[in-house]
């Protein structure tokens, strides 16, 4: 670990995916992420790495299939209109069980949007927009600092798991500056060190015994499908157990539990203690993967809450999940802004008190 | 007229040159005192550029309004940030028109989140006005800077100072190598000189007297390797009383924290 430095979320992003061992870097800029490109077109070619400008996201995210096939650890950056064109490429990615690390500084939608921070990928993320049954490996980070330490650990993470692991920020963590501490840069990986690590990856046939390797997301046989699919969903089955985390603050004896993930969870925060100024206690659950989604936090909810909110970016689209994890025990309901609005705190807190007390009162 | 605590007018009547803008309403000089009508501010993304300006524009207009500057009667700032999306000074409009300080930017304006690098063209109005000082709030990096060379003709050694603002807590200019190899870059890029340096060590809100010293030492040593001269040291006036701030030798700036939602820090 380094001395504290101020970064600028996008660089300290670009240098945290270098120091994970991220050695290749395919992307095409894009507001609020353009510093990332920028930055790695400047860093990786001096560190030994490779950045490489694509024609556009699609060429990008194959790009990054192809240099990860081949057993190298890539990182993958874009904005949400982007990373909607880069969607087939993660299908692939998950069928053919070839790790990227693909991060996705969100902004407005839909169609091209506009430049302010959104949550509304959060179905793209979570659900797929690519086709067929996959899973894409989802976090979200919260500060600068988680944000590093995510992508940092979903390097190995991803190798780890075979799967695409996907960072979902938001345009406000992208371009905010907070003090950071920048963790110890691993080796990139030699080709070497790959024919011995990813036993998969295509590193030329011959030279050892492993036989012939062949990367594919094509199988043309319905029950070799079948049996594939089924595959994969043994290993979502095991991430479902293994992977699921989240921060829970004061939701013991909560009034009111805000479920929150990345900026928002901030401005709630906030919300919290000027509700506690008011007489409410407030608390939140931040999930930190959404997906795998930590439904069992719901379940150390007390008998005190009278109301559970999504505070989110987006229309209503995290608080599907939160109703799959309330699970019909408390009132469910919505708190959000969209098209790259940010709710103040106070208005949260507002909002809240209000819908609070009409369940007061019956 | 407001009686002053201490201190003298910063501009007599009739338009002398005294070095103005460098002193505060109670007699603790917070800047280099200056007499350029123009100050660009420039430096690193991060370094503090929109703060500072913003808040040199709210102090300065708040003494024009109590002294009544016959020289520059009119206060300006012009923001030309066009490199980064969020956190502009644009974003302050409001709060510096209030208090006089006139803000040019974009031809949007208002919309602040506009992703055109396109600049209104009455920027030139204040530029072209001599009895309107300005403060012109540079892009970050060289890359920022760089817009400045359609204005270069305004740009004169009389008329304009280019400052750099400089934070030893950010990565890249982490050490004096790296905000040797920044001063370079901006200076390379717009042919202009960087006459004084701002020393704006900080970490947000973990900020420190230690950190506001330590960055003051590492000001004064580039100042001393480049030939420069150290302008001021900036802190955050909400996080440190300035009596902790003994150590630093030279001129003193509080810092509002205009740009910074609380919640940024939850």
């Amino acid at each position: 670990m380094t001395e504290k430095v101020l970064m600028k979320g996008n660089e300290a992003f670009a240098e945290a995916a270098i120091r994970g061992g991220a050695r290749f870097y395919f992307g095409y800029p894009i507001t609020p992420q353009s510093e990332i490109p920028e930055y790695l077109s400047r860093e990786l070619p001096r560190r030994g790495g490779t950045f490489l400008q694509a024609e556009s996201e699609l060429g990008a995210v194959n790009m990054a299939y192809g240099a990860a096939a081949a057993g190298g650890d890539v990182f993958l950056s874009s904005s949400s209109p982007g990373i909607a064109l880069m969607q087939e490429g993660m299908s692939f990615l998950c069928s053919s069980e070839v790790p990227v690390v693909i991060l996705n500084v969100s902004r407005g939608g839909p169609g091209i949007g506009g430049i302010q921070p959104g949550q509304a990928d959060y179905f793209q993320a979570t659900r797929g927009g690519g086709n067929g049954d996959y899973k894409l490996i989802v976090f979200a980070p919260a500060s600068v600092q988680e944000a590093i330490d995510l992508i940092y650990e979903a390097v190995p993470l991803a190798n780890a798991w075979q799967n695409p692991v996907f960072i979902l920020a938001d345009g406000i963590l992208g371009q905010m500056m907070e003090p950071v501490r920048l963790p110890e840069p691993r080796p990139f990986l030699e080709e070497k060190d790959i024919r011995a690590k990813k036993p998969w990856a295509l590193t030329g046939y011959g030279g050892d015994d492993s036989g012939r390797r062949i990367v594919k997301s094509l199988r043309m046989q319905p029950d070799e499908l079948e049996a594939h699919v089924e595959k994969l969903f043994r290993k979502y089955e095991r991430a479902q157990k293994e992977l699921c985390r989240y921060e829970s603050v004061g939701i013991e004896d909560a009034d009111i539990v805000f479920v929150a993930f990345g900026t928002v969870s901030r401005i709630a925060r906030e919300s919290i203690d000027l509700l506690a100024a008011q007489g409410i206690k407030a608390g939140l659950i931040r999930p930190i993967s959404l997906w795998p989604f930590p439904y069992a936090a719901f379940d150390a909810l007390g008998k005190k809450t009278k109301l559970v909110i999504s505070a989110e970016l987006s229309m209503g689209q995290l608080i599907e999940d939160v109703k799959l994890g309330v699970n019909g025990r408390y009132p469910v309901a919505l708190i959000h802004r969209t098209g790259g609005m940010l709710p103040t705190s106070v208005e949260v807190a507002d909002k809240a008190r209000q819908l609070y007390q009409d369940i007061i009162k019956g | 007229m407001t009686k002053l605590s201490g201190g003298g007018p910063l501009q007599a009547s009739g338009g002398s040159a005294r070095p103005s803008g460098g002193e505060a309403v109670n007699g603790t000089p917070y800047i280099r005192p200056f007499g350029n009508r123009i100050l660009i501010v420039t430096g690193h993304y991060g370094s503090g550029k929109t703060e500072f300006s913003v808040s040199l524009a709210m102090r300065l207009a708040a003494e024009g309004r109590r002294q009544r500057w016959r020289r520059y009667p009119r206060l300006a700032l012009v923001d030309l940030d066009i490199v980064n999306p969020y956190f502009r000074s644009r974003e302050r409009i409001e709060q510096l028109e209030e208090a006089g300080v006139r803000v040019y930017g974009g031809v949007y304006k208002t919309e602040i989140t506009a992703e055109l690098p396109e600049l209104a063209a009455d920027i030139r109005t204040p530029l072209e006005d001599k009895g309107c000082r300005v403060i012109i709030d540079a892009g970050g990096n060289d890359a920022g800077a760089k817009v400045l060379n359609q204005f270069k003709k305004y740009l004169t050694s009389e008329d304009a100072a280019m400052l750099a603002v400089v934070n030893f807590n950010r990565y890249e200019t982490r050490d004096i190598a790296g905000a040797v190899s920044q001063l370079g870059a901006i200076e390379d890029i717009t042919g202009l000189p960087v006459r004084g340096i701002v020393g704006n060590t900080h970490l947000l809100r973990k900020t420190t007297a230690e950190t506001v010293i330590g960055g003051h030492l590492l000001a004064r040593a580039l100042c001393d390797k480049t030939g420069r001269q150290l302008w001021c040291d900036c802190y955050p006036q909400a996080l440190i009383p300035r009596e902790a701030l003994r150590g630093v030798s030279g001129y003193l700036m509080p810092l509002g924290l205009y740009m910074r939602p609380s919640w940024l820090d939850k």
